[in-house]
């Protein structure tokens, strides 16, 4: 959901002890450097925030200066002289000019500031997620990750652009207007300064009191969201049961829940606002009574147009200190945000150390040159340290796993002492029940994670030294879940290596037996896809995915066979394009049938994190073992 | 569309009507607040009189403690009557929702209903709070600004009166520019959300094909997008300050030269013209008319804004269920046999355009049925006829001899348990899943449900055993136990029909295989549809139903169609017989 997000409910509330007790230090200057970034307009914007603060000032004088210096002699005139009235009034003029002038700058280069900052911040976010490991993404709820793009960044919007400048504003208007206050009458100021206090006092014992029913409201509100999004996404099953009554009775009570802490909430927030105000009214009178007093008494030299000045500023002064104390809680809950986007910016991203590269190799007189055009011929470039030689090694395609251990968290492994030997061309299919770690191992041949112990060489080369990028490009990935993007079916198709041609891709996509349908399509290749391919059928995107990796032509696959049901007809075809896919390559098959798992060179049964057997079809059924039970149907291997 | 809205009210119209009475009083004293301020510069301080600063002055703090009295009210009653507004709105939506067919929550998808549910009740009532408190204030606190200013002095008054329009113009100008701005900022951002969704889901392939570059640069381009149409709107609604400032500071000025020279006529004698108490009051009514003038067009824009919630809102309300029980309905589902009589669907409810047609099949109570079955071929939708989670656009479909739409929804639902092929688990113990089947299941009735779904076993290996907590979606089983608990919940309803949309899909073959045997052992009495791509679930069937295209192309045991039908026997090769051999 983009746009600005509902009331968090903290609005409006004054400061406490606890906000100050959250506020983070570290994070607001992190934030700050990002805007002292633009260090140069941000001077300009102070500068302006001065001018406008001033030009305030002169406005709240103006009547007072006006009944004071100009009507009052006027009136004693006989024949009044406007002309330095006419005067006084241009030069105000000039001065509210200048004011809007700057005022007009200040928002204009905020607006700069803050939208280029907001840029600057979700632009590092995103690029620095790309380089997360996918341990990341496996250990964080989507949901969690996008709320930062969402929420998170929309509350920094309004810390940046609206928050900041005006608690700046704010804070150079108090103190502009405090000094001109204590320059008309210092016992006055030392008055106004008293009821300040009291009306802190008064909005801090709300504040407090409102903390506990906020807190309850928004995690009312948060069950009931939560309610709603579960037993909506699951209305269907809802239905079938013929749960609505009890669904409903559930309902309520959350709702109900959430609507007696929403209205304490909320009253408190409402009634502030009208306390303040009156507040005010009630410090005007007094100040009114008491200038008034030392007016008529001629105490402190006050005059009627001072008292009038006076009043005028005194409700200047005590509007932005209202405004700073509500402001606080809302700068905190900003920060809060702020400091979930630096958190994922603190992510560490993934090491890479590799220094061997993938290269394009043309032959010449028997030896392997390398060459920038695309030659189809691949080459690892491995330069040696100690003696200093670049040797180019062929890429071959055999991939070789010596005693692997691993453990997603290093206390608990989940493979154990995992040898294997894929030679180039030779299809390796694992076998296994679901968490007996068929995924696993794929998962640390492209080094989506590391391997705690063993070695994994790739045409002899420890895949550590394989530069990850490099690794990733030489070896294909079809997986179980596809995942189409937004876009035409072409160029999802082309996602699989960025320069191919448009033949290239339909090349691949007809290798994949995908083209038929792809053609039969409304716009053909470029039908826009949307929602992950939501108007293809299980089947048709699986061929999608499948030429996906065809157009890349990698020397090795990694297959992840679909678990989920397409009909056998597609299926054959799906199977077809499989097929033509491992012709010829190095490929890894997590499968899921017996038809890909009987022509497989080599069936590794996996249990528990162990291989348990290995061999062909043939020799594994002959062997009577797991294997046998399990393809006979007589054993369960979970 | 509001009226329908407006309907959710109800116990609260007291509190909402109050609302905007409590504000016109809190307006009208904070109305009399500047002309008793007036009052008190030109007759007290002016004059030099104590006896008239606090005759005033009492006036004034009487005058603001009624304003602050009706102003807590005001809130008070604002916040119970939105927070109960928003209740009751939830409470009609969850309520017609749960009224809603499979058609009619096809139709706004899920997702949608949770926006609905969520987001857009949130809108609605910030829009409800803003227009109770403020849509009566603002006007009100306009006019009586004006009428005040008017009654110190009309000619004066005309001036602020001038400006006004000019001010309207250049807000709606404002306004009118931005709007379509903003909008297409909300576009983008939704774009670029799709963008990081999108990138998170595929996070696997982008790292597989190395792509992340590409990824960066698609995020980029519309970042950059968003960045340039904020800052645009943003530019855009810069100048309303400095627009407000200049009237009112430009206004301001003109008062205070006209009223000047009104006063050194006058001599600031109050009985004679004008004052400079008049004066002070006059600018504080001007200065009042005009930002309320201001709040008007801000509470424009919050209803404008708020409206396409309001729109999809409606929308749900207004939605009527297509699937209810008849009155006099039928309560009890005498057997398990299920007739299709010349039965035709279409989603749309199209007669011409059918994705099921002319199915006439007949169903013995007890036999078990396989359904198999292409993509598309109708399979799903055929067996969602039954417990009538949609009605045949065509033809009839008869469970127990009676027509489903004789029945009363709940009885019939009760006895046709069906097993989706999109299942849910939701957060809670596994018994308390399970007892979605049953609500007053007991321990053992439990058990036996998971024993017949071959889930027993892997339910005891959890340390809490049944209790073990089912997170939110059932992530923390694999898709096989899913399956099965699905099947042991819907076996907890004792059902004289039990419909399995490819429900074993992940479990293993011989897992599969032993849940088959137990449903034909220890439940026989009961129908049983099984939906599979796999041919060994259905292969044992007592009849296997072939559906290619919509149409049922054929029927019989399994021996009858590897003998007669094409399409069967390819199904059945395909499958048993290796790549190469």
């Amino acid at each position: 959901m983009a746009g600005p997000m509902p009331g968090r409910g903290m609005r409006g509330m004054g400061l406490t002890k606890e906000s100050f007790a959250h506020f983070d230090k570290n994070t607001f200057k992190r934030l700050m450097g990002y805007i002292f970034h633009y260090k140069w307009r941000f001077l300009l914007v102070f500068l302006c925030i001065v001018v406008s603060a001033l030009v305030n000032v002169q406005a709240s004088l103006f009547i007072g200066r006006l009944i004071d210096d100009y009507i009052g002699p006027l009136l004693l005139m006989q024949t009044p002289d406007y002309t330095s009235l006419l005067l006084f009034i241009l030069k105000m003029a000039g001065i509210y000019l200048i004011g809007i002038a700057a005022g007009y700058c200040n928002s204009l280069l905020m607006v700069s500031i803050s939208q280029s900052v907001l840029k600057k911040i979700r632009d590092d976010m995103f690029r620095h997620m790309q380089t997360l490991p996918v341990k990341y993404f496996d250990t964080h709820s989507y949901g969690d990750v996008m709320s930062r793009y969402t929420n998170d960044t929309d509350t920094l919007r309004q810390m940046v652009s609206q928050l900041i400048p005006q608690v700046f504003s704010s804070l150079i208007t108090i103190v502009s207007i405090f000094i001109a206050m204590c320059q008309l009458s210092l016992w006055l100021t030392l008055f106004v300064v008293v009821c300040v206090v009291a009306m802190t006092f008064v909005s801090t014992k709300l504040a407090q009191k409102s903390g506990g029913y906020f807190a309850a409201n928004q995690s009312s509100l948060g069950r009931l969201n939560g309610y709603i999004e579960e037993h909506i996404n699951g209305q269907k099953v809802v239905k079938v049961f013929c749960h609505e009554e009890i669904c409903k009775e559930e309902f309520d009570q959350r709702n109900d829940e959430l609507c007696r802490n929403a209205t304490e909430a909320n009253k408190i927030s409402n009634v502030l606002g009208p306390m303040m105000n009156n507040m005010n009214h009630l410090q005007y009178v007094l100040i009114a009574i008491l200038g008034g007093a030392l007016a008529i008494s001629g105490v402190g030299g006050l005059t009627v147009g001072s008292v009038a000045s006076f009043l005028q500023l005194s409700r200047n002064f005590s509007m932005p200190i209202n405004q700073i104390s509500q402001q606080i809680n809302m700068f905190i809950m900003a920060l809060a945000g702020a400091e979930r986007v630096f958190r994922l910016l603190d992510e560490k991203p993934e090491t890479d150390e590799g220094y061997v590269t993938l290269v394009n190799v043309r032959e010449e007189n028997g030896a392997l040159v390398e060459t920038q055009e695309a030659t189809g011929l691949f080459a690892w470039k491995h330069p040696h340290r100690e003696t200093g030689t670049v040797e180019l090694v062929p890429v071959r395609g055999e991939i070789v796993l010596h005693d692997v251990d691993f453990g997603y968290v290093p206390e608990k492994l989940v493979l154990h002492d995992i040898s294997l030997t894929a030679q180039p061309g030779q299809k390796i299919a694992f076998v296994g029940a679901t968490g007996a770690g068929k995924t696993t191992i794929t998962n640390l041949i492209n080094r989506f994670y590391d391997i705690a112990d063993g070695k994994i060489r790739y045409d002899g080369i420890n895949i550590n030294k394989i530069k990850k990028a490099d690794l990733r490009r030489s070896l294909g990935m079809v997986l179980q879940e596809v995942n189409l993007f937004t876009g035409s079916v072409m160029d999802n198709i082309r996602y699989g290596k960025p320069g191919a041609t448009d033949e290239e891709c339909v090349a691949a996509a007809k290798l994949a037996g995908a083209d038929d349908f792809i053609s039969r399509l409304p716009q053909g290749y470029e039908t826009e896809l949307t929602n992950n391919g939501a108007n293809l059928s299980v089947g048709q995107r699986q061929l999608i995915s499948i030429a996906r990796a065809a157009v890349a032509d990698p020397p090795a696959m990694i297959l992840d066979e679909a678990t989920s049901s397409i009909d056998t007809r597609t299926e054959t075809i799906v199977q077809r394009g499989m097929d033509a896919l491992m012709h010829g390559r190095t490929v890894f098959v997590i499968a899921h049938r017996l038809s890909t798992v009987r022509n497989a060179d080599v069936i590794i049964v996996l249990d528990h994190g162990r291989i348990i057997e290995r061999g062909s079809h043939r020799e594994l059924i002959e062997a009577r073992g797991k294997y046998y039970q399990l393809y006979t149907g007589a054993f369960e291997l979970d | 569309m509001v009226k329908k809205i407006a309907k959710s009210i109800r116990e609260y119209k007291k509190p909402a009507l109050l609302t905007p009475f409590f504000m016109v009083f809190e307006v009208i004293m904070e109305m009399l607040i500047p002309l008793l301020i007036a009052k008190l510069v030109d007759y007290g301080i002016d004059a030099g009189n104590m006896n008239e600063i606090i005759q005033y002055g009492v006036l004034l703090v009487a005058a603001s403690c009624v304003s602050m009295l009706f102003g807590v009210l005001g809130g008070r009653s604002a916040a119970v009557a939105s927070a109960g507004f928003a209740r009751n709105l939830r409470h009609d939506l969850y309520y017609r929702i749960q009224n809603f067919s499979f058609t009619n929550i096809d139709k706004f998808s899920s997702s949608g209903l949770v926006t609905r549910l969520t987001t857009d009740v949130t809108n609605v009532q910030n829009a409800f709070q803003m227009l109770i408190r403020m849509a009566v204030r603002s006007p009100m606190t306009l006019l009586f600004s004006v009428i005040m200013a008017l009654t110190i002095n009309v000619s004066v008054s005309l001036i602020f009166l001038a400006a006004m329009p000019l001010l309207a113009i250049a807000l709606f100008l404002m306004m009118k520019t931005t709007f379509p701005l903003f909008n297409k900022v909300f576009r983008t951002y939704d774009s670029l959300n799709q963008v990081v969704q999108e990138n998170l889901r595929g996070h696997r392939v982008v790292k597989a094909f190395v792509r992340e570059d590409h990824e960066t640069k698609k995020f980029t381009t519309i970042s950059e997008d968003i960045y340039r149409l904020f800052t645009k709107a943003e530019k855009i609604l810069a100048l309303n300050n400095p627009l407000m400032q200049g009237v009112m500071y430009a206004v301001t000025l003109i008062v205070a030269w006209v009223c000047a020279a009104l006063i050194v006529q006058s001599g600031n004698v109050p009985e004679l013209g004008m004052t400079t108490g008049q004066l002070m009051g006059l600018i504080s009514y001007g200065t009042q008319s005009l930002a309320s003038l201001m709040m008007l067009s801000m509470i424009f824009v919050m209803l404008t804004m708020s409206q396409a919630s309001m729109q999809r809102v409606a929308e749900v309300l207004d939605e009527e269920s297509l699937i209810v029980s008849p009155e006099n309905a039928v309560k009890e589902v005498p057997d398990g046999s299920i007739d299709f009589h010349g039965v035709g669907f279409s989603y749309a409810g199209d007669a011409s355009r059918l994705c099921l047609s002319d199915v006439d099949v007949s169903i013995r109570a007890g036999e078990t049925i396989g359904v198999i079955g292409g993509t598309g071929s109708g399979k799903s939708t055929l067996v969602q006829l039954i417990p009538r989670l949609y009605d045949a656009t065509v033809g009839s479909v008869r469970v127990g001899g009676h027509d489903v739409r004789e029945y009363d929804l709940g009885a019939l639902r009760d006895k046709v348990a069906m097993v989706l092929q999109k299942n849910t688990l939701f957060s809670g113990t596994i018994k308390e899943n399970l007892r979605w089947g049953n609500p007053d299941a007991t321990d053992e009735e439990m058990e036996r449900a998971c024993r017949l779904a071959c889930a027993d076993p892997f339910i005891r290996q959890f340390p809490d055993g049944y209790d073990t907590v089912i997170e939110q979606g059932g992530s923390n089983v694999s898709g096989g136990q899913k399956q099965r608990l699905c099947i042991a919940r819907a076996l907890l309803k004792d059902p004289k029909i039990l419909i399995l949309d490819d429900s074993t899909s992940a479990v293993d073959t011989a897992t599969d295989a032993e849940i088959r045997r137990a449903f034909a052992e220890d439940i026989p009495h009961v129908t049983k549809l099984i939906i599979a791509q796999r041919i060994s679930s259905i292969q044992n069937a007592d009849r296997i139903l072939v559906l290619d295209g919509g149409r049922v192309v054929d029927f019989g045991t399994h021996d009858e169609l590897m003998e007669r039908s094409v399409i069967y026997r390819e199904v059945y090769t395909s499958q048993t017989k290796g790549g190469e051999e």
